[in-house]
């Protein structure tokens, strides 16, 4: 199927839904989809970008096939969001392989940086990690990667913004949607009882806790690293950083946080419907989840490998995990926090009336 | 399920049927500690019955009571039931049914059943009507974890042909099972498996040949079989035997069903005319949700049970998008060709009615406004503007079924009543003696209060007759 097949698809069940609106209480696709009447296609790419596939919605259906309707929300959603991801990514044909063929491009990146790290390695160095690699050097490596990928994911969220006609942003607006990330309002289910992921239609907490435990997770690394870097630049203060310093204190319950959270999020993907997905894009999926575990976990051990013979290799194989997330965020389902944060202000805008 | 556990097991219930009835007669006598078996026709992916297509539970309350607003009494709950059957009512299990109804709610809550504030376009209803969640589906899945888990079978795709029923005692019923005829033993059976709108040959029967065009807007599972076969055994029925609750759906809504999507609510701001082209009834004679049911009948009554609702582009936007476009033209006479309607006839039609329509200034859609035409035969008496700004709209209408009235005498609890011999121990629960309190019309939301109280009465009473012996 083609983009606009997917999209012409999703508009069809939308069309469908929005004649029923049975499933108002769920999330915010179903509100939002009732102020319209008729439909753009660009409105399908807010609302599969709104929809965070708890699956509530087609456990209640009455139109899931076999019934003509044939109606599968969380799928043509799933369809529709993970294509507009790599339409708006530059180059788009990238995006398309890493989320086709998600695992490969992982490993294939992850070892063959852990192998380049390695054989660059300087190996007479002290035996800590900036002896390994001098500070410059990870500079050098991780600065352009970082904000090449931001940059990527700039230019992509603004042509999302420019499709779904999105206004200048409020600060009011971006604080709702703030809120809702925070909380995961969308698959609270609507009256707190949670989403249906792994156990059929019956509702549990478990994949919005894990979800926030990497959520979380990720953005208590991201402090401990930029933590770290301020006391580098500022304080004049070099690693290693004692366990009571604040990049330890942030670093290591965010390593424990995200590596736990993607271990539960991998069983549950591991019980779920792929078929509720986009099928599709399912390697994608594993990959993106695969990528923030192996960051993670690298991270805890390097911690645990501390003045021990291990600090090269595993210090090599974490800064490939690191570099590596870096290359596939703008194109792989990484990317989803943006677009997510994107299509949760979108729709604070337009349920406030401004269109 | 295996062939062998369904014929072997001494079942305490059997409970017929897998509907909102049938799952709350299970769970309260599964709960009372019996062996209980549900035998439902539909495959898992279509168990539930109607009640997959339903959304809320009328229910009486003398307070706020969780997502109900303000309160709603004994007396005005049945004024409303006596509004819509006109009387035809039995006041003891309709007063019954309205007061356990407040009970029962929070005996769903309890059970799984998850409430929500009323629906966008249905606030009208807050204060009498609690919203399921998600709809009907998601009470039946609840309904059916909470079942599983206090070790009720089910069996899908299981058909119940006969009920052998020996000096009024039950003794076991005949299933198709897998390709199998079983014989499923029970002390005690609950008849939940609805009405029999589903068998359009019985509905052609009780009709007439015009109920061949009816769509089905529910289950086509309901075949009445169940009620068929104890109205031969000398059950005590009740109900008119020839009528079933229609509304006027889309035409183009699938044979069985359609559930909500297919209703059509433009018919007040629209001219309705049938395969002739000519109008037949006043189309503004009431606000909509009061004359939906009309509407069926009407249409039925049409040559070849069909209607054309047309309006023009500016009501388009005054009622809930159905599920199926509209059909569009740019002229009155691209639009009669397209429906196959006769060209002069319809564009007659619809200039005479747009030369009785008189000064429109007052048009208000959401209130009898009072703007009708003058002079014509069938004058429209409210929302009466001109259909002249194109592009032109229409929509196929149709009689859609939602049930049928005939079923099965009970008493108060829910015993299925025999004038000769009584029954010991058959119970029903549900459409399928809804008929005893809902003779006529349709209050919203009450099919699923008959469901549930009386399926749990009829749940609690068979399970006290087998822990009894």
């Amino acid at each position: 199927m083609s983009t606009t097949d997917n999209l012409i698809e999703a508009r069809r069940q939308i069309e469908i839904c929005n004649a029923c609106r049975y499933c108002e209480g769920f999330c915010s696709v179903f509100p939002a989809m009732t102020r319209n009447r008729t439909f753009a296609l660009a409105d399908m790419t807010q609302l599969a970008n709104l929809c965070h596939n708890c699956q509530g919605c087609y456990n209640a259906c009455q139109y899931t096939a076999p019934h003509e309707f044939k109606i599968n929300l969380p799928a043509v959603l799933a369809d529709v969001r993970t294509e507009s991801w790599e339409r708006f990514a530059t180059p788009s044909r990238f995006a398309r392989v890493v989320q086709k063929h998600g695992m490969l491009t992982l490993l294939v990146l992850l070892l063959g940086l852990t192998a380049a790290l390695l054989a660059s390695a300087n190996v007479s160095g002290a035996a800590n990690f900036y002896g390994y690699f001098s500070h410059n050097v990870m500079v050098a490596l991780f600065a352009p990667l970082f904000l090449g990928a931001l940059s990527v994911v700039a230019i992509s969220v603004r042509r999302y913004w420019r499709e779904v006609q999105g206004k200048s942003v409020r600060w009011s607006e971006l604080m709702t949607a703030v809120r809702s990330a925070a909380t995961m309002r969308n698959l609270s289910g609507g009256q707190g009882q949670g989403c249906q992921y792994e156990d059929g239609d019956r509702y549990s907490h478990r994949r919005r806790w894990a979800h926030q435990a990497v959520m979380y997770g990720f953005l208590l690394c991201f402090a401990s690293t930029s933590v770290a870097t301020l006391m580098h630049y500022v304080m004049a203060w070099p690693a290693p950083y004692p366990w009571y310093s604040p990049p330890k204190l942030l670093g290591i319950p965010g390593g424990v946080l995200l590596s736990g959270g993607c271990v539960a999020l991998m069983w549950l993907k591991a019980q779920s419907d792929a078929n509720l997905g986009s099928v599709s894009r399912w390697g994608g999926d594993w990959a993106f989840i695969g990528a923030l575990l192996l960051t993670g976990a690298s991270g805890l051990a390097l911690f645990a490998a501390t003045s021990s013979a291990y600090v090269r290799p595993v210090l090599a194989l974490h800064l490939a995990a690191v570099a590596t997330l870096f290359v596939l965020l703008p194109y792989s389902k990484m990317v989803h926090g943006f677009y997510r944060m994107a299509a949760l202000v979108r729709e604070a805008q337009t349920a406030s009336g401004r269109g | 399920m295996n062939k062998q556990i369904l014929e072997t097991t001494a079942w305490d219930i059997v409970v017929i049927g897998g509907g909102n009835a049938a799952l709350c007669a299970a769970i309260t006598a599964a709960e009372a500690g019996a062996k209980v078996l549900i035998l439902e026709t539909a495959p898992t992916s279509y168990r539930g019955g109607n009640s997959r297509h339903t959304r809320n539970f009328r229910c009486m309350h003398v307070g706020p009571k969780d997502v109900l607003e303000d309160s709603y009494l004994e007396e005005e709950y049945y004024q409303d039931l006596l509004k819509v059957t006109k009387g035809k009512t039995d006041p003891e299990l309709a007063r019954l049914c309205i007061r356990e109804s407040e009970p029962s709610f929070d005996w769903m809550k309890q059970h799984g059943v998850i409430f929500q504030p009323s629906l966008s376009g249905t606030l009208s209803l807050s204060r009498t009507n609690a919203f399921f969640l998600g709809g009907g589906k998601a009470l039946v899945n609840a309904y059916y974890n909470t079942a599983t888990q206090l070790g009720v079978k089910v069996a899908y795709e299981a058909d119940v042909a006969h009920l052998n029923i020996e000096d009024g005692l039950f003794k076991h019923a005949e299933v198709l099972y897998q390709g199998q005829k079983l014989k499923v033993q029970g002390r005690a059976v609950v008849l939940a498996s609805g009405g029999f709108q589903s068998d359009i040959e019985w509905l052609a029967r009780a009709w007439g040949p015009a109920a061949r065009n009816f769509l089905i807007r529910g289950t086509p599972y309901n075949r009445g079989v169940v009620l068929r076969d104890m109205l031969d055994q000398g059950a005590e029925s009740v109900g008119d035997p020839t009528q079933c609750h229609a509304v006027a759906i889309d035409g183009r809504a699938p044979k069985f069903d359609g559930g909500i999507v297919t209703r059509l609510d433009c018919v007040p701001f629209s001219v309705v005319v049938n395969k002739h082209a000519e109008r037949f009834y006043d189309e503004g004679e009431d606000v909509w949700p009061k004359r939906y049911a009309i509407w069926g009948r009407l249409v039925a009554a049409q040559d070849d049970q069909v209607a054309y609702s047309v309006i023009d582009h500016k009501s388009n936007d005054l009622f809930m998008p159905s599920v199926f476009p509209p059909i569009q033209a740019d002229s009155l006479e691209a639009l009669a060709q397209t429906l196959g309607l006769d060209q002069d006839t319809f564009v007659k039609t619809i200039h005479s009615f747009n030369q009785a329509c008189g000064d429109a200034q007052g048009f208000k859609s959401t209130e009898l406004d009072g703007v009708s035409t003058q002079g014509l035969a069938v004058n429209k008496t409210n929302w009466a503007r001109p259909i002249d700004q194109a592009p032109f709209y229409a929509y196929q209408l149709r009689p859609g079924v939602t049930f049928t009235y005939l079923g099965l005498r009970v008493d108060a609890n829910s015993k299925v009543q025999r004038s000769e011999v009584a029954f010991e121990n058959v119970w029903a629960a549900g459409e399928i003696m809804a008929g005893s309190i809902l003779g006529e019309g349709y209050l919203a939301g009450f099919g699923m209060t008959i469901g549930t109280v009386f399926g749990r009465i009829a749940g609690r009473e068979a399970g006290a007759y087998v822990n009894n012996r």
